[in-house]
């Protein structure tokens, strides 16, 4: 991990000296992963859609759902992405639709982040009989299927953006948790750990600022698939129409492209537009996920270099092992 | 035996913890099934009727222990009461069925598709930093980034209804009776092909992503080095020695994964009107029949559990040391 334990206490001005090294590790960080194509792509992809996502009503103007022309058009030089079943504009709705799909995907990840922190911290730092009985409810909520579980919860209540915000933030909290969990069992263990135990720092500080910092690289990853996850999620059970149907995003927009059988019409442009920005919107985030797994694990580094050095040196990788035979004479 | 004692407990409470949430949640909520058939019958019923009906679905006045005994006693007999939108279909029978078509659909999906990523994930690790190293896993990724559903339209749209290929609906055609002859098999794997493909294609790529990382950590151990000085042969080296441990991590992995990739199915079933488990769900939720839907998601839960154990039971036999243990 990044962060160095902190300094000892009798060192001069311990708060300027950490906050320098702490500063000079983060800009390491941003700059290994801007060095990356990957991370690049990832980034590059998400900031044009939350660009997209903030301005909607300036970049496509007007009320997306308003029936603007005949049915089931063709794209067109005045409707770039053709009209829906029922008239409106795709455009216009893939656009203003990606709001509504990016704030519960961001919120939900956010949400079931910060739960599966507290939880997954509590248990893993307390141990005994708290983690265990933390642990068996955690698991037990792993291995219940998520979707059914939401299909059912969500039948129950009304539709709406509340209500799969809050199904998924309440159904989802156990992964994350159990991924916290494991790694503060094992930060726990460390020296710099027992070492704050020692200096007689209570709890919450030994927590917050001494092992969160040190997992943050997880946090950060853990997030972003948790983002992936809601969004998906979101999509799905809106395409179901546990969603109100007549608000405007991307899962409803799949919704009536299969209640209108759009796909038995031949409208292709109705349902292909948002399916592929959800699509680039998870890709995107994939790519940022494995460049900060990378920036932050010098195992996986490595094995990056040893690779490009073989390719280098025209040494055939097809082996195992790499194997250096001396040139024939 | 520790180790497969201590799931099986969990499974246990799981099971119970799904069976006691499919009797709280519509007691809690608003709105309980004898209500609802009431409202679709429109007021057919006299008071005793109405009395009848709340004593069969369970719905009384007893406290609510009461309630929950009979409620699990009957759950275990298999006895889930009366379908709301079917009725009186027995609920039992449509989820019998609907069983087997999810089971077959997910087997298919499940092995298949960890054999594939698995297979490919060796290869890609053999061959790393060629041609075939650089484009797969991208390329699995990107398609592992559309939702489930949402290739399944794909699918459905260009190979089903642009280019004829494949059959768009339902588990066999409905021309055939379900038997065990020539016609009726090769239906039934030609609807097969689509929901499984998609399905197969989006989970493809984790299995894939795992498998070549653990394996890279592998061939770096001291005894591959023993083995390539010995002089074996390249695939023994691959195959016998290094994949044999490098699939233990994706192996655990399969079995946590087993519960996404079967929900993700849900979804898929819908969008080819795949007569399984998902289908009949969501169809059950739409007609407020909430037997119906409580039965079917405690059947889906049952198979998740079952299959992770399956998982677990296998993972004994792969893994010698938590034999010992």
């Amino acid at each position: 991990m990044n962060h160095a334990p902190r300094s000892a206490p009798s060192s001069p001005r311990p708060g300027t000296l950490r906050r320098a090294r702490r500063r000079s590790t983060q800009f390491e960080f941003l700059l290994g992963l801007l060095s990356q194509g990957k991370a690049v792509f990832g980034i590059v992809i998400l900031v044009i859609f939350l660009v997209v996502a903030l301005f909607a009503p300036l970049i496509a103007p007007g009320d997306p759902s308003r029936l603007v022309a005949r049915q089931n058009q063709p794209p067109s030089a005045q409707h770039w992405l053709g009209t829906t079943g029922q008239g409106q504009d795709v455009f216009t709705q893939v656009v203003r639709g990606s709001r509504v799909s990016l704030a519960v995907g961001f919120t939900v990840g956010f949400l079931i982040t910060v739960l599966g922190l507290v939880v997954g911290m509590t248990a893993g730092y307390l141990g005994g009989m708290a983690d265990g009985l933390i642990n068996v409810f955690t698991n037990v909520f792993l291995i219940i299927p998520s979707l059914p579980l939401l299909i059912t919860l969500a039948s129950f209540l009304p539709p709406g953006i509340l209500t799969i915000t809050f199904v998924l933030t309440v159904t989802s909290w156990a992964w994350p948790a159990r991924v916290f969990r494991s790694q503060t069992l094992s930060l726990r263990e460390k020296d710099f750990v027992s070492a704050s135990v020692v200096s007689g720092e209570g709890t919450p500080r030994i927590l917050f600022s001494e092992i969160l910092p040190n997992m943050m690289s997880l946090v950060v990853s853990s997030f972003f698939g948790n983002v992936i996850y809601a969004i998906g999620a979101d999509v799905g059970l809106a395409f179901l129409g546990f969603e109100n149907v007549t608000t405007v995003s991307w899962g409803t927009m799949l919704y009536w492209a299969q209640n209108n059988s759009a796909l038995l019409q031949g409208a292709w442009w109705t349902f292909v537009p948002p399916g592929v920005c959800i699509a680039l919107v998870a890709f995107g985030t994939t790519l940022l996920i494995y460049a900060v797994d990378e920036v932050t694990n010098p195992r996986l580094r490595n094995e990056k270099e040893i690779t490009l050095v073989l390719k280098k040196f025209g040494i055939a990788s097809r082996r195992a092992t790499p194997v250096l035979r001396k040139p024939a004479a | 035996m520790k180790y497969l004692l201590r799931h099986i407990g969990l499974y246990l409470v799981a099971a119970w913890a799904s069976l006691t949430l499919n009797f709280l949640l519509p007691r809690t909520m608003p709105g309980d099934p004898v209500t609802a058939l009431i409202g679709r019958m429109r007021g057919r019923f006299s008071p005793a009727q109405i009395q009848a009906l709340r004593v069969a679905y369970g719905f009384t006045n007893a406290p609510l222990w009461q309630q929950y005994l009979q409620y699990l006693s009957h759950a275990l007999r298999g006895d889930f009461g009366l379908s709301i939108s079917d009725y009186p279909a027995k609920v039992s029978t449509i989820i019998s069925t609907a069983l087997m078509w999810t089971v077959l659909l997910g087997v298919v999906v499940l092995l298949l598709g960890f054999l594939a990523g698995t297979v490919l994930g060796v290869i890609v690790a053999w061959w790393r930093g060629s041609f075939l190293d650089s484009i797969l896993p991208g390329l699995f990724n990107f398609i592992g980034s559309f939702p489930y559903f949402f290739l399944a339209m794909l699918a459905l749209f260009f190979l089903g209804f642009t280019l004829k290929w494949f059959p768009m609906s339902h588990a066999y055609a409905d021309s055939l009776s379900p038997g065990w002859s020539w016609a009726f098999v090769g239906s039934v794997l030609l609807h097969l092909v689509m929901p499984a493909g998609t399905v197969i294609l989006v989970s493809v790529g984790g299995w894939l992503v795992g498998m070549r990382s653990t394996m890279v950590a592998v061939l770096a151990e001291d005894y591959i080095i023993m083995a390539e000085a010995k002089g074996l042969p390249q695939w023994q080296i691959m195959f016998q020695y290094a994949m044999r441990n490098a699939i233990l991590p994706n192996f655990t992995q399969f079995g946590m994964s087993v519960g996404f990739i079967l929900g993700g199915q849900i979804l898929t079933e819908i969008v080819f009107s795949y007569p399984g488990l998902g289908f009949y769900l969501v169809r059950a939720v739409t007609a407020h029949d909430y037997p119906l839907m409580q039965a079917l998601f405690l059947m889906i839960t049952l198979a998740i559990l079952a299959a992770n154990l399956i998982v677990d039971l296998l993972y004994v036999r792969l893994d010698p040391r938590v034999r010992t243990t």
